[in-house]
């Protein structure tokens, strides 16, 4: 229990998945000018890192290990999460079109963001179990939606400062992602 | 051999990834933090994506139009892992400071991009030199990121201190994460700055055109999310 929740404050906090790894830099730049498209989207990537680390867990322990073929990790696990995306997206739209309704559109995109796959490589390079490597995934994809969406709270503000001309847009956005970035590492003494 | 060198010259100068197109963000930020590992993960992209274009422009009349994302993710996912073993027993050094951002290179948008916007639409050995160009032209901006951070924070270029620590206090925070944001930052506003030039002028450079633009709905990668071609 105790090593569970350790695994789940050191990857939502303390290693951040966009502000100290760089996973998921797509999405946090991309989608993150209004709040409510932001927890849609972080919504988006909890659900499905969540339902990938358990599935890409699930592979390589009863199918990988057992036939000796973990070298083949990559290229199953990006597979497993493309198809994965699909499934969601069409089991969502037929059975919970409210839900579907506000995650939808984020669905797709989630497909080529690198911290799915990260994650899932993640577990089996730590050597985490099934439950670890579930609870890492949920926890890493929490830290996510904190990030994005604190991110986004930050932009609604910006829009009203008087910018320099050069730094408008991106630019600004990367210089508050450096502050967060800053603030972050200031929890990684809590374990 | 005209169109060769001009390949070449489109993805070192014109169409940079890093500078002029900003595709591949995850990797700039993330293995920057010295001049080698840039160079590493920067020749180690090129590596990919040279075969990529090479593969995909070969299969190009085979791939069915509607499986061919999952087909170039798989040749790709393929290559990557061959690098990456073969990294691991050559560069055992090198593969461990990158760690888990080689697999990573399978979702980089510079090599579906690629893909999708030239390797599947022309020939192989065209491809091949779009495939080296963009490349070097990664490596070149990876190096360079690299080179900055590792002046300003451990006052370094390749490992070799070049800045005296009895007068300089190297800027620790530029090698950590904090630093790649801030780093990234000024090439953009810096950027922003040559492109506005650059239009006065009358010859604008390409857009932005990956997700650090910021626009999903006018992004020219967005086939690589979402499956549907671009129209």
């Amino acid at each position: 229990m105790e090593k569970l929740l350790l695994i789940a404050i050191g990857s939502a906090i303390v290693n951040n998945v966009v502000l100290s790894q760089f996973l998921g830099i797509c999405p946090f730049l991309g989608v993150s000018k209004k709040t409510e498209t932001a927890a849609g989207m972080g919504g988006a990537v909890i659900f499905v890192i969540t339902i990938a680390s358990f599935v890409t867990s699930l592979i390589y322990k009863f199918i990988l290990t057992p036939t000796n073929t973990q070298y083949l990790q990559t290229i199953v696990f990006i597979l497993v999460i493309a198809a994965l995306v699909q499934f969601v997206e069409m089991f969502l739209k037929k059975s919970m079109p409210a839900l579907y309704q506000s995650l939808g559109v984020y669905l797709p995109l989630i497909t080529t963001n690198c911290a799915v796959l990260g994650v899932a490589l993640t577990n089996v390079t730590k050597e985490y179990s099934i439950l670890e490597g579930v609870v890492n995934g949920f926890a890493t994809a929490f830290g996510f939606f904190i990030a994005i969406c604190i991110m986004a709270g930050i932009r609604e503000k910006i829009e009203y400062n008087d910018i320099p001309k050069p730094f408008q847009g991106t630019a600004i956005v990367l210089i508050t992602a450096c502050l967060m970035s800053i603030a972050f590492m200031g929890f990684s003494g809590m374990i | 051999m005209n169109k060769y060198v001009e390949r070449l010259f489109n993805g070192i100068i014109k169409e940079n990834p890093t500078f002029v197109l900003m595709l591949g963000m995850c990797p700039t930020l993330a293995v920057t933090t010295s001049a080698e590992n840039g160079l590493g993960m920067g020749l180690s992209t090129t590596v990919v994506l040279v075969f990529a274009n090479l593969l995909i422009s070969a299969f190009r009349k085979i791939i069915p139009d509607g499986v061919r994302m999952p087909a170039y993710i798989v040749i790709v996912a393929s290559l990557v892992t061959m690098v990456e073993f073969i990294m691991k027993a050559y560069t055992p050094d090198l593969a461990t400071k990158l760690g888990v951002y080689i697999p990573l290179i399978v979702v980089n948008c510079i090599i579906l991009g690629r893909a999708e916007s030239y390797a599947s639409k022309n020939p192989v050995l065209p491809s091949i030199f779009d495939g080296i160009g963009m490349g070097l032209g990664f490596t070149v901006g990876l190096t360079c990121i690299g080179i900055i951070r590792e002046i300003l924070g451990a006052g370094q270029i390749f490992g070799a201190q070049i800045l005296s620590l009895d007068w300089f206090t190297p800027i620790t925070i530029f090698v950590m994460a904090p630093g790649a944001f801030l780093v990234l930052a000024f090439l953009v506003a810096a950027m922003n700055i040559v492109r506005a030039k650059m239009d006065a002028k009358g010859k604008p450079l390409a857009k932005p055109s990956g997700c650090i633009s910021g626009d999903c709905a006018n992004c020219g990668q967005s086939a690589m999310c979402t499956g549907k071609k671009a129209e």
